[in-house]
């Protein structure tokens, strides 16, 4: 794995290259900032990326830098999340962020939109058991608003609501009262979000991505 | 059956035309009449007109005699000229909404034929009738009036309402058709014609280079009147819509940099490369000036704003004045004033809306629609008229030659820079996204102002240039503008979506936009993400503060966008009589107890599901009731300092009003008795108690009847037309008042509720008889009401 060896020979650039699809300028620059924050380490921990002082201002960041950590992202079938992780795994989570390509098939783009929408679905779905309850969506929307100021916990609560209501409605259709409808399942999160544009909206453009423009994110 | 069918349409069809005819020459009679009296025309028959009148209606004339003579005192006269001008104004515009209106009850044409074109038929109709009478066509699309008076409200309501997201998305790509293309377009053209005139055989060889560029310039650029008109019809999918339109927008700089340039040194002769230079300044000045003003004008309307909640009648005058100020500044430096108005409109825009009453908008809204509507009809008319009026130079070679560059350069900008934007764009433009936006390449009025601003004297080709500046505007507007449609069906280009948006999108576009900025953040990139990210907060830390009123400048944009929601969904309720049709947004078949963990017992104190008593129930729907009631029977106000009420919003807002007294009577309630087991809610918040009921509103309606003594009441709400409206406000808060138990409001209930279905006139009764009742008006439901309780006006629009 990628802690085998420092991480500069061109020989594992190339293979990353091929298997994640990035350029090797693009696995340059982001080896480059790789060693940046982790100090020229070999591993990344959540400290590492929880120094970042960008990242105060953002009300999720807590689950972005989880996103780095979960297991589910790094293409293994294991659930749970790791404590550190190579510039293997830091590359492959960046991978969801590749902007979709001209000329893709419709599977192609079909493959795109579900694997974006996968590392989405797996950020909310926090006790990684398949499904968004209710109470992992109210979190969502808390937290999405907790840096808007003194919001009641009311107006989160009903508005996390009033979205599990609606993706009941249209997934489930008529339901009995006595029935239950327990989350959001896959399925149901890619249909509630089909006209949602993803693959062409979840991306960041790594073309620009150069030395110069590198922020050292730390502060010392 | 089918037959009938075909027939019945067939005469309205019939009717339909028939009505237009007469229209059409009911018009142009009078206007005729009008130009025949006018004191221009026929100066000398004035006085002889008068009393030739006079005589035939044997009335006396008033003219005064040296030696007065009594004459019988004139009872009745007619004196057209006193009145003249502003009757002649108001007739055009009746013509012009007669004519919309007329054309619309004739749904096959106007399903074929876009109605700009049909406007110009009309408009050459009417001059066609005119110059028959004999009369001189008054030259009604003077440049002063349409670039003062018609053309500001068509770009202040395509400004105000220009949607920010797709439009700065794009930018870089609608910058570069406005600029590059057009600047493209007028050289090709310009360049092109100076070329083929210089050809031996076309007697054209006087006209030279500069005023051929002129003229190229003035003809290449999309007109945003007719891209509007046009486009507006074929319901084209949001991106290509904003590229053309965004670009008719933009190039208006360009054009009016080029238009002065060229006019400027038209005398010279030549232009040397230092004049290039200056026009590049020129350019950089006209368009970034015009944003400015446009922008500073935009911030003192939004501050002015921020203290108009005493006043809100006034309201939608601040946005009105202010934008045209800002367009009449930036004439007056030889600005950009479309920009400028752009500007304005979008800059002022979300604080307006977060200080202004909800009438206030639909106000703004309304009229903005409304000028515009008639401003572009009105256009096309002028359009038409000054076809028939203008004097004409025809020259075959010349105009054919400059229809045919102009669709050949169009296509050849568009297919050119569509390669190289490519290159940049996540989102890549198609074949046929490239074919749309050069066929709706539209020209328009401006082109023709332009051209008849252009000095007689130094331009002796000046008919030539407006001719085919005509011919070209026809050519677009009725070829490429009948024809878009149908080919828009035929490639199935993507339509716009009607779809709404949901509340989970909204959640997801603020987590994804929160999502990449952190991952931007991470990758130590300052991206689009980032800067957007740091303008917002910006925004919120500094500029909310000063422009918005009160704390609404805190509410992040989930929050205020759910508001948006939760009050639609109130006013498709109460629109929809009640509970018989719920809003789709939510859906009715799924409701809390649906979505909630069962596993969880259900605590008394926190019970997520609102479970209203029954007392409180039957008050809550005893109010919905009446609201609902009220909102079909509130009349209008004819007090001139209110506006007329909108049922739907007034029952909105009493809605509104009555939930927040509930809650206050609900915290009565509370400190009497111990299991009532709703959540209280802050006084201030009437959000809470609209939270709860508009994401359940299977609360009222699914009563379950469990306890005993209460009637349960078969929510009938499918009688909405129960003539009689009680106030049962006053009822309400007079029992409350007292401060009354449970144990009686039940009672008076009991009685109520009975009353309400059977007993019409018993309630009538009772109703009068409350003394001193806030709203008289609605017991005399079907008579004049008199003015109405203002308090209501004092809500925001986003409460």
């Amino acid at each position: 794995m990628g802690a085998s060896q420092s991480a500069g020979t061109e020989h594992e650039f190339q293979d990353l290259a091929d298997r994640t699809g990035f350029s090797l300028e693009q696995i340059g620059n982001i080896n480059k900032r790789f060693r940046q924050l982790t100090n020229n380490e070999e591993t990344l921990s959540r400290e590492d990326l929880a120094s970042i002082p960008a990242l105060d201002n953002n009300p999720i960041r807590a689950q972005i830098i989880n996103a780095f950590f979960d297991k589910r992202n790094l293409h293994q079938n294991e659930t749970g999340t790791v404590q550190e992780i190579g510039f293997e795994e830091f590359l492959l989570v960046m991978t969801h962020f590749r902007p979709a390509a001209m000329g893709l098939t419709e599977e192609e783009r079909e493959n795109l939109r579900r694997e974006k929408l996968r590392f989405l679905f797996n950020m909310h779905d926090t006790d990684s058991d398949g499904t968004i309850t209710l109470e992992e969506y109210r979190w969502v929307v808390e937290e999405l608003l907790s840096k808007a100021g003194i919001i009641g916990q009311e107006t989160a609560k009903a508005i996390a609501d009033a979205a599990m209501l609606e993706v009941a409605g249209t997934t489930r259709g008529k339901m009995e009262p006595d029935e239950f409808y327990e989350g959001i399942t896959f399925e149901n999160f890619l249909q509630i979000l089909k006209t949602f544009d993803i693959e062409t909206r979840m991306h960041v453009r790594f073309l620009n991505m150069d030395t110069a423009t590198l922020r050292c994110g730390k502060s010392k | 059956m089918s037959v009938r069918v075909a027939l019945h349409s067939r005469s309205f069809l019939e009717r339909g035309l028939l009505l237009l005819v007469i229209l059409i020459f009911l018009e142009g009679t009078v206007l005729t009449l009008g130009a025949a009296s006018s004191p221009d025309i026929s100066a000398q028959d004035n006085t002889g007109g008068h009393d030739h009148l006079d005589d035939h209606r044997g009335i006396a004339g008033s003219h005064v005699h040296p030696n007065y003579t009594k004459k019988a005192f004139p009872v009745l006269s007619l004196d057209y000229h006193h009145i003249q001008v502003p009757f002649e104004i108001s007739l055009w515009v009746l013509l012009a909404s007669l004519m919309k209106l007329g054309f619309h009850l004739i749904p096959q044409l106007s399903s074929i034929v876009p109605e700009s074109c049909l406007l110009i038929v009309v408009g050459l109709l009417v001059g066609g009738l005119i110059k028959l009478a004999g009369e001189e066509v008054p030259p009604v699309l003077d440049s002063n009036l349409f670039f003062l008076c018609l053309l500001p409200p068509i770009i202040l309501d395509a400004g105000y309402f220009l949607p920010i997201r797709p439009f700065m998305e794009n930018i870089g790509t609608i910058l570069m058709f406005a600029v590059v293309g057009t600047l493209w377009n007028a050289f090709f053209v310009g360049g092109l014609l100076y070329a083929v005139c210089q050809i031996e055989g076309t007697y054209l060889s006087q006209v030279e280079l500069l005023p051929c560029l002129l003229f190229g310039s003035i003809i290449s650029a999309v007109d945003p009147v007719a891209v509007l008109a046009v486009f507006e019809e074929i319901h084209i999918n949001e991106l290509l819509h904003i590229l053309v339109f965004g670009e008719s927008l933009l190039n208006d700089a360009v054009t009016v940099v080029l238009y002065h340039l060229f006019e400027e040194y038209s005398g010279a002769g030549e232009v040397t490369p230092m004049d290039v230079v200056l026009g590049v300044i020129c350019f950089l000045i006209v368009s970034l000036g015009g944003i400015a003003v446009g922008a500073i004008y935009g911030i003192l309307a939004a501050f002015t704003s921020r203290f108009t909640s005493h006043t809100r009648v006034i309201e939608p005058l601040f946005v009105f004045v202010y934008s045209y100020m800002a367009y009449l500044s930036a004439e007056m430096f030889h600005l950009s004033g479309i920009m400028a108005l752009i500007a304005c409109g979008a800059v002022m825009r979300p604080y307006v809306e977060a200080n202004i009453s909800h009438k206030s908008h639909t106000t703004v809204k309304y009229f903005l629609k409304m000028w515009s509507s008639v401003s572009e009809t009105l256009i096309f008319i002028f359009l038409g008229v000054a076809t028939v009026a203008g004097p004409h130079a025809w020259n075959w070679t010349f105009v054919s030659v400059t229809v045919i560059l102009c669709l050949v350069s169009r296509v050849i900008g568009v297919v050119g820079l569509t390669f190289i934007i490519n290159k940049f764009r996540i989102v890549k433009l198609t074949t046929k996204d490239q074919f749309i936006v050069a066929y709706g390449g539209l020209r328009g009025a401006i082109a023709f102002s332009l051209g008849y601003l252009l000095d007689k004297n130094l331009f002796p080709m000046r008919t030539m240039f407006l001719t085919a500046i005509i011919t070209e505007i026809f050519f677009t507007v009725f070829v490429q503008g009948m024809t878009i449609k149908p080919l828009v069906d035929l490639l199935a280009v993507k339509k716009k979506q009607e779809a709404k948006r949901s509340i989970n999108e909204e959640i997801h576009t603020q987590f994804l936009d929160h999502l990449l900025t952190g991952i931007e953040d991470i990758c130590g990139h300052y991206g689009h993400h980032h800067w957007k990210d740091k303008l917002n907060r910006f925004n919120k830390k500094y500029i909310k503060k000063c422009l918005i009123a009160g704390e609404r400048y805190k509410e992040p944009q989930l929050i205020a966008f759910y508001h948006k929601m939760e009050f639609k969904q109130a006013i498709e309720l109460v629109e929809s009589g009640g509970g018989v049709k719920l809003p789709s947004a939510v859906p009715s078949q799924v409701s809390m107890q649906n979505i909630q963990p069962k596993k969880l017992p259900p605590p008394v104190a926190e019970r997520a599901l609102p479970q209203f008593t029954k007392g409180r129930e039957e008050e809550i729907r005893k109010i919905l009731r009446s609201n609902l009631q009220k909102t079909r029977q509130r009349l209008r106000s004819y007090n001139r300092h209110t506006l007329v009420a909108d049922p739907f919003e007034d029952g909105w807002n009493d809605f509104i009003l009555k939930k927040q007294r509930l809650i206050e009577l609900e915290k009565k309630v509370r400190l009497m008795s111990n299991y009532l087991t709703v959540p209280g809610a802050t006084p201030d918040s009437p959000t809470m108690c609209r939270a709860r009921l508009a994401s359940d509103p299977n609360a009222f309606y699914n009563i379950k009847a469990s306890s005993d003594g209460v009637p349960t009441i078969q929510v009938d709400l499918a009688s909405p037309q129960s003539p009689d409206s009680v106030n049962m406000l006053n009822e309400f808060s007079k029992r409350g008042a007292t401060g009354q138990g449970l144990g009686q409001r039940e009672g008076a209930d009991r009685d109520e509720d009975q009353g309400l279905m059977m007993k019409p006139a018993g309630k009538g009764e009772k109703g009068e008889e409350e003394g001193g009742n806030k709203n008289p008006g609605l017991m005399r439901c079907l008579s004049d009401p008199g003015p109405s309780n203002e308090d209501e006006e004092d809500e925001p629009f986003l409460p």
